[in-house]
């Protein structure tokens, strides 16, 4: 195992975050409060209380978790595009580094980054309505779980991308719409029964609703089931890196 | 002297069908600078990529230092520094950063004097806290040697490291690749310039269009197939060559004022003694005459012309 090299890779992908401090955490916070705004108070002051909890407060898991999501997915897929598209991936190929260190320290930092992140719009959440954690460690165990699986499956577009626009189109054309679908700014059983259905096909539901379960000890399915279907999800994607990792896929001539 | 690195029976194929190398069998001497000459396309980047992990070959083997490039390419590829053709950098990270970094990725413990040494060799040091885009061209290219060597590497692959460095840069970058040569590093560079070659090599390769077509010492390679031209300065001018001296194939130069004759250094006999008695005989008279050896260079266009 080369760990200089999965320190050196970390180090340089946390200090590219530090580079762009502007973009990687005040942004994210400024669209929160933001969302804060318009569904807290705008569509609060409709919505007074979800199975108890204050509309605002609860919202904030699924806030989190979009952010997470999104964050996670962009910084890993950008972090190994970066380098395949400027060319400077010829020194990660011509390393003494194997796919899992290269992995370690991209999706390490990936993760890192977007944990903070995920941990900063709590903190900013705070500030606006009132939060409790019922469950700290089950917390930060979905929050690890969920930011190591989408920065894993980050990874996989970023290396599959040979453009830009492949680069986008997953996390805007499907990841998107299925954390908006997946409850993160109401509960499920508020969706009509057909949509409540298709839903349960929806991985990012079981996510958010284990989150909020961590909170509020509210959920929409069962505990046990959203671990598993977080645990199936890396899987999978720990399956399709061992794939590329297997056929070269996209990255050796 | 001992081999560093065989290459046998390496062939590479691109996917889109096309063959860049065919079959290729070198062995790399250990402590040697071997230059690689070939035109755009010859394959010489391909070569160096394979070596360096960067693309796998379709067939052949490659061992160095009696390591397999593969199996055994942790062990292989921390011996290697690459400096690629192409001008690849990151724009924003600084120069001691970039440089860091590339001594963890090959394995090496943090050695703050060394990068230091290395960025001051290369005169880099007083720009070690700028961006990496704040550097002109020439300075990328020798931040790329200054990665490459982050690492202490045993072998030094240098693709067309001179491609847009001025005439200064290029002295000291050749001193810096005798000092390294001194320290036992084996040196594999890729030129266009031939006279690069002739300075510096102690071996040449000549590959064209996939294949390699002479691996030879440099002062070997140019006995061997060094032409030297005899040119006579002639009292009168000509008109023509005299019909009776056409055997000789000899060229009229300066309106006729020159003649030139071109022989083999390696054949029993050159023919000058028999040339100048029919020039005698034919009162051709000169007042003065000069031998030149053809360069690497004349070599080299013999050789890719035959070729093709
Ligand atoms: N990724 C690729 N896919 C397909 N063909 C390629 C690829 N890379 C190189 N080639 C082809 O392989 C041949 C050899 O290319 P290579 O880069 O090795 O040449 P070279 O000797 O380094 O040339 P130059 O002196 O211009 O750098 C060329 O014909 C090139 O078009
Ligand atoms: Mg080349």
């Amino acid at each position: 195992m080369n760990l200089y090299a999965i320190k050196a890779i970390y180090k340089f992908e946390m200090s590219r975050t530090m580079r762009t401090l502007f973009q990687s955490v005040v942004s994210p916070v400024i669209s929160t409060s933001l969302y804060f705004v318009v569904f807290g108070s705008a569509i609060g002051s409709r919505i007074s209380e979800i199975e108890g909890i204050s509309y605002g407060s609860f919202i904030v898991p699924g806030l989190i978790m979009l952010s997470l999501i999104t964050q996670s997915l962009a910084n890993a897929s950008f972090g190994i595009y970066f380098p395949k598209f400027t060319g400077t991936i010829y020194e990660l190929l011509s390393a003494p580094v194997s796919f899992i260190e290269i992995i370690m320290g991209y999706v390490g930092a990936s993760a890192t980054k977007s944990i903070l992140l995920g941990l900063i719009i709590l903190a900013t959440a705070e500030l606006f309505v009132p939060i409790r954690i019922a469950h700290p460690y089950w917390m930060m165990l979905f929050l690890v779980l969920t930011a190591l699986t989408f920065s894993l499956f980050g990874f996989i577009i970023g290396i599959w991308a040979d453009n830009f626009e492949k680069l986008q189109i997953i996390p805007l054309l499907i990841v998107t719409p299925l954390v908006f679908l997946g409850g993160s700014f109401y509960s499920i059983s508020m969706l009509p029964p057909l949509w409540q259905k298709i839903n349960l096909f929806n991985p990012v539901l079981y996510l958010i609703s284990g989150f909020r379960w961590s909170f509020y000890e509210i959920s929409d399915v069962s505990i046990t089931l959203s671990l598993s279907m977080i645990m199936i999800f890396l899987g999978l994607c720990l399956a399709t890196v061992w794939w590329i990792f297997k056929t070269g896929y996209q990255v050796k001539q | 002297m001992r081999n560093l690195i065989s290459i046998n029976e390496l062939s590479k194929t691109y996917t889109g069908g096309f063959q860049a190398l065919k079959d290729i069998n070198l062995n790399i001497r250990d402590g040697e600078i071997l230059a690689l000459l070939g035109p755009n396309g010859a394959g010489k980047t391909t070569l160096i990529s394979i070596i360096c992990g960067i693309i796998t070959p379709s067939a052949g083997s490659v061992y160095v230092d009696g390591y397999n490039i593969i199996k055994d390419f942790r062990i292989t590829r921390s011996k290697i520094g690459l400096v690629p053709q192409e001008l690849t950098t990151d724009s924003f990270e600084s120069i001691w950063n970039t440089v860091t970094f590339s001594r963890g990725l090959f394995g090496k413990p943090s050695n703050p004097a060394h990068i230091e040494k290395v960025l001051k060799e290369l005169s880099l040091w007083d720009k070690k806290d700028n961006k990496v885009m704040e550097l002109s061209g020439g300075m990328k290219r020798r931040l790329l040697i200054a990665k490459a060597l982050s690492h202490e590497p045993k072998i030094l692959f240098l693709d067309e490291p001179t491609a847009g460095v001025d005439v200064k840069l290029r002295q000291d970058m050749w001193q810096l690749v005798g000092d390294l040569r001194k320290s036992g590093v084996t040196i594999i560079l890729t030129t266009h310039y031939i006279e690069e070659a002739e300075e510096i090599a102690d071996r040449v390769g000549v590959i064209n269009k996939g294949e390699i077509v002479v691996v030879e010492e440099k002062t070997e390679l140019m006995r061997k197939l060094g032409k030297k031209q005899l040119t006579l300065e002639l009292f009168k001018k000509l008109e023509a060559i005299p019909k009776h001296l056409s055997p000789f194939n000899l060229e009229l130069a300066r309106e006729g004022s020159q003649l030139i004759y071109t022989y083999d250094t390696q054949a029993e006999r050159t023919g000058i003694t028999t040339l100048l008695g029919e020039l005698h005989d034919a009162s051709i008279k000169f007042k003065d005459l000069s031998t030149t050896q053809s360069s690497l260079e004349d070599i080299f266009v013999a050789l890719v012309k035959d070729e093709q």
